[in-house]
């Protein structure tokens, strides 16, 4: 088994970049989006935007194994 | 009928129930190790979905965010946080560790460290810690059930009584059913949980706000600053949030139960799918935190904030729908508490006593030892529970930061051929003592950043450094052969 592609690896990075690094440029009240706190409903839309980039990935993987 | 019998009686009956459905499902199949306590390997892929959903759901979710959402305020986002990081990891991670458990025949967490590092010492010192790491783990599940029946009861059965209830449905749930009646109780406590969370989170706002917005509009016109970080804390800022999210997703799959959940998959593929649809189930966590911050304006001074979300729904709701709810709470205390103490006391058997004492003991020996072990734990974290005073969000941050110190081991070892053994015995014990120390004497967050953070960099610093100051060995677990 071969060890993770490098797309596939820079896609997984990309959820920690909006998650996690850029938390100071996300964690705000204003402006509120749907009733909730930009904080909150960014991290609620990073939750999705996760999901995408690992089903992304993961087409990459199983491409890259069936070669 | 006062409304404390009527609470109390419809947990007691979906208890009841759920218990129930899990040991009929045990009914007729021999009660040896295998069976009880990996119910004879012969889950099928929704059964071990729901497992490693139940291990997820825990009373932490459930009252734990929303007690830090009511105490502490932005920091409690952490939490949705490092659940979808943790999922991201274990994309990466799991297939290959998968992968490997089957061609090497690996069960435990402990047999990898044994086979990969070829150290019988390595394996027990890291089934010991593994264990060690689980009681605060445990000690959470014990408390917030203890606290379900205080507020349900209407504060008519006292704490203490409380969670010996709850210390005595757990123990003997776990000694009469085994893994797969945990399995089937998930079935009932998911469907019932995400009904509490979605019927709460969307009713409480509009029944006393008139919406989500006008909620968050007034909290944030009363207590500026409660939604963002630090919150209401001094020391959980952003170099807080980032060192506690990493180090929660390094630690996600590093519990000796997450760990071992990754062998029981049919395939690598199955967990890549996993990783990509079950952080969607983390969505409803938003209500659960609605929930909280609600409750900042609704019942403001509680003493305990991890009973925040009963209280406002005791107040809120007629009492058979708290019942209701405290049943779908006690449910979800159960079964993470049933998966921990099924794992650590096999755990302690088979991979600590048997090597250690006695070499020669038979299977029917090490059953046995587990089931003494379920009534030793169960009595070690019932003593924890009453004699301490964290929070739970505190006690599961306590957890992961010894656990996540097992990521050098795995990551270096699965991708790194040149990590040695003394490289990583020195990283863990480095690792250990740091959070050890740091913890004990109260300085996380040690300058802003977690103080299990820390340790982590520090274990994989020096378990780099050690393996290149150390000879060389082949890699007795290679990815390609």
């Amino acid at each position: 088994m071969r060890k993770p592609s490098p797309s596939s690896l820079a896609l997984g990075l990309i959820p920690f970049i909006g998650m996690c690094f850029s938390v100071s440029l996300w964690d705000r009240v204003e402006p509120m989006i749907f009733g909730l706190p930009f904080n909150l409903f960014w991290l609620l839309a990073w939750i999705v935007i996760s999901s995408l980039c690992l089903a992304l990935a993961n087409s990459i993987e199983t491409r890259r194994n069936r070669e | 009928m006062t409304p404390a019998v009527v609470a109390m009686g419809l947990i007691s009956l979906i208890v009841c129930v759920g218990t129930l459905v899990g040991l009929r499902a045990g009914v007729g199949r021999t009660k040896n190790l295998e069976e009880w306590s990996v119910a004879g390997r012969s889950l099928g892929v929704v059964f071990v979905w729901l497992l490693m959903a139940g291990e997820l759901y825990t009373t932490f979710a459930f009252l734990g965010a929303s007690g830090w959402a009511y105490s502490r305020g932005g920091p409690a986002l952490y939490i949705m946080a490092y659940i979808t990081l943790g999922y991201v990891i274990s994309f990466f991670l799991l297939p290959y560790i998968w992968h490997l458990g089957q061609k090497y025949g690996l069960q435990t967490q402990s047999d990898f460290f044994e086979k990969r590092y070829n150290s019988k010492p390595l394996a027990i010192f890291t089934s010991l810690t593994g264990v060690l790491f689980l009681i605060p783990y445990l000690q959470i599940q014990l408390a917030g059930l203890g606290i379900i029946v205080q507020v349900c009861s209407f504060d008519q059965i006292p704490r203490n009584l409380s969670v010996l209830i709850a210390v005595c449905i757990i123990a003997g749930f776990v000694f009469a059913g085994g893994m797969r009646a945990v399995a089937w109780v998930s079935v009932v406590k998911d469907f019932l949980m995400i009904v509490a969370a979605l019927t709460i989170g969307v009713y409480v706002p509009y029944h006393f706000f008139g919406g989500v917005s006008p909620l968050f509009h007034q909290l944030a016109a009363v207590h500026p600053g409660h939604l963002t970080m630090p919150g209401a804390t001094k020391a959980m800022g952003h170099s807080w949030f980032i060192s506690t999210v990493m180090l929660s997703a390094c630690g996600f799959y590093m519990w000796p139960h997450t760990f071992g959940s990754a062998f029981t998959a049919r395939s690598g593929e199955t967990l890549r799918r996993n990783a990509i649809v079950t952080p969607l189930y983390t969505l409803s966590l938003a209500f659960i935190l609605i929930t909280g911050f609600a409750a900042v304006l609704l019942l403001p001074h509680l003493s305990n904030p991890d009973m925040s979300l009963l209280l406002l729904a005791r107040n809120t709701f007629p009492a058979w729908f708290l019942g209701i709810i405290g049943g779908a709470g006690a449910l979800t205390a159960m079964v993470p508490a049933a998966i921990i103490i099924l794992t650590a006391s096999t755990l302690f058997a088979k991979n600590v006593y048997r090597p250690l004492f006695a070499p020669r003991m038979t299977e029917e020996g090490i059953a046995r030892l587990a089931k003494v072990m379920v009534l030793l734990l169960a009595l070690v974290s019932f003593y924890l529970a009453l004699h301490s005073s964290a929070t739970l969000v505190a006690l599961l941050l306590l957890g992961y930061a010894g656990v996540s110190q097992f990521f050098p081991a795995v990551v270096f070892g699965l991708f790194w051929p040149r990590v040695t053994t003394i490289g990583v015995t020195a990283g863990l014990v480095i690792g250990m003592l740091s959070v050890a120390v740091l913890m004990l004497s109260h300085r996380d967050p040690f300058h802003g950043v977690n103080a299990g953070f820390f340790s982590l960099l520090l274990n994989a610093f020096f378990t780099w450094l050690v393996s290149l100051l150390t000879p060389r060995r082949p890699n007795p677990l290679p990815l390609i052969s």
